[in-house]
């Protein structure tokens, strides 16, 4: 293992080993938090029990819809302004800007358009994963050095075949960064809108449980959509590194 | 200017096609942009509106300053020590990118209903994207600057303030952009949850009682205002780049 | 030279070639010409010019990747259109081109793979170009574990491996420090002599011009024009030793000085 590697796992060990410390001295009390160990333990019943099943699959299957929308249509949108370069630019700062918009907000739309099943919830995931895919498909193609579009030239190859043969191979890792982000932000839309209103889904089960002050259900849900979300991401990023480490050059 | 002209234009191509939306959608979820403006403009002048405004501004700064200073300061500990930003790094992305809003629950339980608890909420949004773009920034540098300030015999602080900050500064700033939206949404989403007052506590009101002119004015005053600075800071972003360069 | 008719032994042939880029008079730009040359077949010949002179919009013309604004460019009897490059004229550039997701062997089989060879015939041309350049042990290296000049090498073995009967060369060693440059100059001496390919270099390197070249072309400043032809003595196996001949020294004072004025008139142009 590389010391980066195991400096980190330590750390995290650390944290979680300071936190049980402070929760089962009673410094942090135990209506706030429950301990780490225990959230572990009460994690297991509740899955072991099946009540959480449902919703889970419920919310992984919402969140992998959004995000495959996100990714194909946000390369194509990407793929059509970054043609223009004037567009792309003109566009970028209203890209920050999209971050700042409650895009929760407009759920009561969606519900009004999309009625009240779990569509509306795709759909606010996929408005927030979908600018993330076009910034990053914009940004991805804008590193295609020149050279290349000449070499694609020389071997009098069409836009399309140059596009398969050499922009993309090339473009490959950029683009996984943008794949990443689809993912890590479909799954902060999803969640959050079940937050917001649903009436099924993990977000929805953590709500409820908070309200119902069940901190050994609602901490363990936390420490479920945190596990999830990160093993995905981590493995997204593992990859995106992988790809990215054939291109260094020096 | 044509930067100038072209944001005009983006500008009004939105109200076209909010409008166009409007008209294929229906009066059921959407109101049209004259109609929104109206009902923005006499919503800033009803009572009350002026104080929750303030509020959420006054939390608004506050997180953003927390996000600041601790999003640069970490971003250049994790940059300026090459093992720390290897240990660091894939964490602050996890961390990024994971669902916050799951974490309300937690703040709300440390913080309580109010103003520390929106704070707090927005800081956390706004912390790791600056951080993450501060230690890409410092990790871009050319070496020879480094060897520069040993040349030139600074300090590690003297070589920091002179030298590399200022050198990291146009890319710091994007995440400062980044940051500043991400940490609005925070706040709002914290006030959404964790609060009685402010803007984003009138839009989940709002939300509540299916109040689409609510909803439809306090979405378009914070959409104007999220575009309007992201535009001013991106001014300042090119013209900080043109010095840099 | 100033008729049209280009003789059947000229592998490339321009008669009054110019580019102007944009159309608005008050914008547009000449960038070349008119340009009147005869590439032999079989010829090493190298274009020296000052920077921005239009060397490499001339390269582009020769190479079919853009069309000229005038004149006609031919290259064995094929009008250069601009439209599409020919098969037979291979091409190298000075930037990197070698393709970061591919080890060097699937580098260099890349144009044969398109063109639909069976498997045996690609690895046994892919090999012989492998060692004929030297990358054997590299086959299954990828480019970010390799030096710029092995990358350029691999750029070199993708475009030879076509059997290119006329190599166009746009400051293939720009990006190279001067002893790299000295040792890829005398091995594209040998490429040169082992394929009976026909030549085009585009440098702004003097003395590499005057090493490598059977002829060297002089370009003013924009828009460029060729405003002398020099021929140097050196027999078909020259190699790097010649910079120690006296008449290379020759060579290349007589190139910097026809080169100097226009040299200066670039700079200050840039400056303006």
């Amino acid at each position: 293992m590389k010391p980066a590697t195991a400096l980190r796992l330590g750390l995290i060990t650390l944290i979680v080993l300071i936190l049980e410390i402070l929760s089962r001295s009673g410094a942090i009390s135990r209506f706030v938090a429950p301990p780490p160990s225990e959230i572990v333990v009460d994690l297991g019943r509740l899955l072991l029990s099946g009540r959480v099943q449902p919703a889970i699959g419920q919310t992984l299957g919402k969140i992998t819809i959004a995000c495959a929308l996100a990714i194909a249509v946000g390369t194509l949108v990407g793929v059509v302004v970054q043609h223009f370069r004037a567009v792309a630019d003109t566009l970028s700062p209203f890209f920050t800007a999209y971050y700042a918009v409650p895009i929760y907000a407009f759920y009561p739309m969606m519900i009004a358009i999309f009625g009240i099943g779990e569509a509306p919830q795709i759909v606010i995931g996929f408005m927030l994963a979908v600018v993330a895919v076009v910034v990053n498909t914009i940004s991805a193609l804008d590193r295609i050095p020149r050279v290349f579009r000449k070499t694609a030239a020389v071997y009098g190859m069409s836009t399309l075949e140059a596009a398969r043969r050499i922009y993309l191979p090339h473009a490959g890792p950029y683009l996984a960064t943008g794949v990443k982000l689809a993912v890590s932000y479909s799954f902060i839309g999803v969640i959050g809108a079940e937050f917001i209103m649903s009436r099924i889904g993990i977000g929805h089960e953590i709500v409820f449980a908070y309200n119902n002050f069940e901190n050994q259900v609602m901490y363990p849900l936390i420490l479920f959509v945190l596990l999830a979300a990160g093993t995905v991401n981590w493995v997204f990023y593992a990859w995106e590194k992988r790809l990215l480490s054939r291109r260094s050059r020096s | 200017m044509s930067s100038a002209r072209n944001n005009l234009f983006v500008i009004l191509s939105m109200f076209g096609v909010w409008q166009i939306t409007y008209w294929a959608i229906g009066d059921l979820a959407l109101r049209p942009p004259l109609d929104t403006i109206r009902n923005a403009w006499s919503l800033i002048g009803s009572e009350g509106f002026m104080a929750h405004l303030n509020e959420t501004l006054q939390a608004f700064t506050f997180a953003l300053a927390i996000a600041v200073t601790v999003g640069v300061a970490l971003g250049f500990c994790l940059g300026m020590n090459r093992l720390a930003g290897e240990v660091g790094e894939p964490l602050l992305v996890s961390f990024y990118s994971l669902p916050k809003i799951t974490l309300y629950p937690i703040v709300l339980l440390i913080f309580g209903i109010g103003m520390p608890s929106k704070v707090a909420f927005g800081a956390i949004h706004g912390i790791m994207p600056i951080t993450i773009f501060t230690l890409g920034a410092l990790r871009n540098l050319p070496p020879i600057l480094g060897r520069t300030s040993k040349v030139l015999r600074l300090t590690r602080w003297q070589s920091v303030w002179t030298i590399l900050f200022p050198a990291a500064r146009p890319e710091i700033f994007t995440g400062l952009r980044l940051g500043f939206s991400l940490t609005l949404i925070g706040t709002l989403l914290g006030e959404m949850f964790a609060s009685q007052r402010g803007i984003g506590f009138l839009l989940m009101q709002a939300i509540g009682l299916h109040d689409t002119d609510r909803i439809m004015a306090l979405t378009f005053l914070i959409v104007g205002f999220a575009i309007t600075a992201s535009l001013m800071l991106l001014a300042i972003n090119r013209h900080l780049r043109h010095g840099a360069a | 030279m100033n008729d049209t008719t280009i003789d059947a032994a000229v592998h490339v042939g321009l008669r009054g070639v110019t580019r102007v880029f944009g159309t608005d008079p008050k914008t547009r730009v000449e960038a070349l010409g008119p340009i009147d040359l005869d590439l032999r077949k079989g010829e090493f010949f190298a274009v020296v010019g000052p920077s921005g002179c239009g060397k490499s919009t001339l390269f582009d013309i020769v190479a079919g990747l853009s069309p000229a604004t005038e004149g006609r460019a031919v290259f064995e009897g094929h009008e250069l259109n601009g439209r599409a490059v020919p098969e037979g004229i291979g091409v190298v550039f000075q930037e990197d081109a070698s393709f970061a997701w591919l080890n060097v062997a699937d580098n260099v089989a890349f144009g044969l793979r398109r063109a639909g060879l069976g498997e045996a015939e690609i690895t046994r041309r892919v090999d012989d170009t492998l060692t004929f350049m030297g990358l054997r042990d590299f086959a299954a290296a990828y480019p970010s574990q390799l030096s710029g000049g092995m990358r350029q090498r691999v750029c070199i073995a993708r475009t030879l491996v076509q059997r290119p009967r006329l190599i166009l060369l746009d400051e293939p060693f720009g990006a190279l420090d001067q002893q790299t440059r000295l040792i890829m100059g005398e091995e594209l001496l040998k490429l040169w002599r082992e394929t009976g390919a026909t030549v085009l270099l585009i440098t702004h390197a003097l003395d590499e011009a005057a090493m490598l070249a059977d002829r060297v072309g002089v370009m003013s400043a924009r828009p460029g024009r060729i405003i002398d032809v020099v021929e140097t003595p050196w027999g078909k196996d020259r190699d790097s030793r010649v910079v120690s001949d006296p008449r290379f020294g020759e060579i290349t004072a007589h190139l910097w000085t026809r080169l100097r004025d226009e040299s200066m008139a670039a700079l200050s142009h840039k400056a303006a």
